[in-house]
């Protein structure tokens, strides 16, 4: 949060122009944006966590939040995944390589990486959830020394569905972190992976980790979380330990609009990552 | 707190000072409601009132107000609030109102928009007498202590003037003969005995506000919420009268040559259906039930739990203006229990 305000020295509503500099279809309804600020300046000043988030802006359309998907390790281009669900989404996958938008942000908590350093992690994705899991994938690729194991578990409806399909292929092949990808249905019968639930994925890790030592990260669609909380708490990870991201509407980012209350809390500002321990009492989470 | 006393006389001489330091609002009567309106001359106050229908907020966090333009060649921000505006006839509970709204906007990540009307925004307040709908001395906003540049006090012929800020201070010296700071034992008893009138008038039976906390937890899978849900219109009066409800959403706006607009905040209610909404139609709160019960568990739980003291600052608008009686009291009685106390539910 304090990075961010030094991008925001004049208020903390400015934004900045971002060039599209690259895209590429993920699936039918997803698409992958490389972008970079404009001033050369901004760009190098833009320091994140993973799991921050930002608002994109159209003049005469609006602001939305994404999820930054390339990791801090990564300085000179910003990444995201989006799926084409409302009128921003649409009017954004309008705009061509070179278009301008505008950006701001980091906006939330994000993952504090520097205490994971020397634990097993266990990243669990589902759907788009592997947008933002993607920035803490590329972190533990490229700082893979500061990590005990790594283990990345990813579930998608169909090989069609799985966002970053060839990339993971890839990252499974590089073998620098145990990548698991599981499909719910393979309609051809050629999946080279597992078939099931991404759920099913966890209770093959019994044995293998540390659990005093392991901390889970988890995104995917609301209907996911309880069910992998569930086996995680089988394999004795901490509560403390399972960190989840959530997503709720917001309108600003910085704990002034109120939609994205939840309880007592604010999930921009004391979020979008929380520890299971401290919102499972809360009956609003998922 | 420096006090002085001033005449009533002197009171359109005070005002002719204050007007020419900034625009100068005050509660003046339209047709049977109060608003906070500005005031060209002393005679249009009317400060014998409870309640205007909307707070001092509108001055902070108006209804609608646009944050940016925007045309073909970019973007402009837009910051209102050049000019000062000063608010008279602020009762107590508006006044904590403001407290309440300046931790949320200015207390973690400041908002550059409500920080700009808050700086030049002057409150004096105006002690006040209760009707029936009052319930400030069960959330303890019946007094201020802060919060506000000046404070009169109506003691019939004379006000006890409070000076709350430098700002107000800079008012009162600036006033000069106008103000006495004579202050003797008569006026002190003349203090002491409009306190305990006002005191006495306070309707009594009014729910505990202190404990709510524990009986909304306690009572967060009641059916009382579906008996309100049930009877709520999701009309959001609740929320735009609300004196410490701030929540926006933000939209932009084109105009008709298709070529300009302007983005916009506009106030919003957790009780209206598309709140709760992300992309791809997933609704968090998808029926009124859940999003009433967000209304007031936030209002009376979680602000407890998070500030000590409860969203809800007594002022008794939505008591009034709710069209189906849904309401902190009868919220709060029918999770004490006395459901059929609050007859419009057991009906």
């Amino acid at each position: 949060m304090t990075e961010a305000r030094n991008l925001n020295q004049e208020h903390s509503y400015k934004d900045f122009p971002v060039e599209i500099i690259g895209m590429k279809n993920l699936t039918s309804d997803t698409r992958y944006f490389k972008v970079r600020f404009v001033s050369e300046e901004i760009q190098n000043n833009f320091i994140y966590k993973p799991g921050q988030f930002v608002l994109f802006s159209i003049p005469g359309v609006g602001e939305a939040t994404f999820s930054i998907s390339s990791p801090p390790t990564r300085r000179d281009f910003v990444e995201f995944g989006m799926r084409k669900v409302g009128t921003f989404t649409e009017a954004f996958f309008k705009l061509k390589e070179g278009d301008i938008f505008h950006m701001r942000g980091p906006y939330g908590n994000g993952f504090d990486m520097e205490s994971m350093q020397g634990r097993d992690l266990i990243i669990v994705a589902g759907g788009l959830g592997a947008v933002p899991l993607r920035s803490v994938l590329l972190y533990a690729e490229d700082r893979r020394e500061e990590f005990n194991q790594v283990f990345f578990l990813n579930g998608a409806r169909s090989p069609d569905d799985m966002l970053f399909r060839e990339d993971f292929m890839a990252m499974a092949a590089r073998g620098i972190l145990d990548t698991r990808l599981a499909v719910d249905e393979d309609p051809t019968g050629k999946w080279p992976y597992d078939v099931g639930f991404v759920t099913t994925l966890i209770p093959k890790l019994e044995g293998k980790i540390d659990p005093e030592k392991t901390t889970a990260l988890i995104c995917g669609p609301p209907v996911m979380y309880k069910f992998v909380i569930q086996e995680l708490l089988k394999l004795n990870v901490p509560k403390d330990q399972i960190l989840m991201t959530l997503e709720r509407r917001m309108k600003c980012g910085q704990g002034h609009c109120g939609h994205c209350v939840i309880g007592g809390r604010y999930t921009c500002l004391d979020g979008p990552i929380f520890t299971y321990y401290d919102v499972q009492h809360e009956r609003e989470l998922i | 707190m420096k006090t002085y006393i001033m005449e009533k006389k002197d009171f359109p001489d005070f005002i002719k000072l204050l007007q020419s330091r900034g625009k100068l609002f005050g509660p003046i009567k339209q047709k049977s409601k109060y608003s906070f309106e500005e005031i060209k001359d002393a005679s249009e106050l009317d400060f014998d009132y409870q309640r205007t229908v909307i707070g001092i907020k509108k001055f902070l966090t108006p209804p609608k107000y646009k944050t940016m333009t925007f045309d073909k060649e970019g973007t402009e921000d837009i910051f209102d609030g050049d000019e000062t505006n000063i608010v008279m006839g602020v009762h107590p509970c508006d006044i904590h109102s403001v407290k309440i709204l300046d931790r949320l906007f200015l207390a973690n990540i400041k908002d550059p928009y409500y920080a700009k009307k808050r700086e030049n925004l002057i409150i004096i307040g105006h002690s006040c007498l209760p009707d029936d709908n009052c319930l400030c001395h069960t959330t303890g906003t019946d007094m201020v202590e802060d919060g506000f540049d000046l404070f009169l006090t109506d003691l019939g012929e004379y006000y006890l003037v409070w000076v709350g800020s430098d700002q107000g201070l800079s008012i009162t010296i600036a006033a000069g003969n106008l103000l006495s700071e004579k202050i003797d034992q008569e006026n002190i008893r003349d203090y002491v005995s409009w306190q305990q009138k006002r005191a006495s008038m306070f309707k009594e039976g009014m729910p505990a506000f202190k404990y709510m906390a524990d009986i909304m937890n306690l009572n967060y899978d009641s059916p009382i919420w579906d008996q309100f849900g049930e009877k709520c219109l999701s009309c959001g009066t609740c929320s735009l009268v609300c004196p410490t409800c701030n929540c926006f959403n933000v939209d932009d706006v084109i105009l008709m040559n298709a070529e300009e607009g302007y983005r916009e905040r506009q106030l919003d209610s957790c009780t209206l259906p598309h709140y709760s909404v992300v992309a791809g139609e997933h609704d968090f709160r998808p029926n009124r039930t859940a999003r009433l019960k967000l209304y007031y568990t936030h209002k009376l739980m979680d602000y407890i739990g998070r500030w000590g003291q409860p969203g809800c600052v007594g002022c008794g608008r939505c008591v009034t203006y709710c069209p189906v009686d849904i309401n902190v009291v009868t919220v709060s009685n029918a999770l004490f229990g006395e459901v059929c106390e609050t007859k419009e539910v057991c009906e």
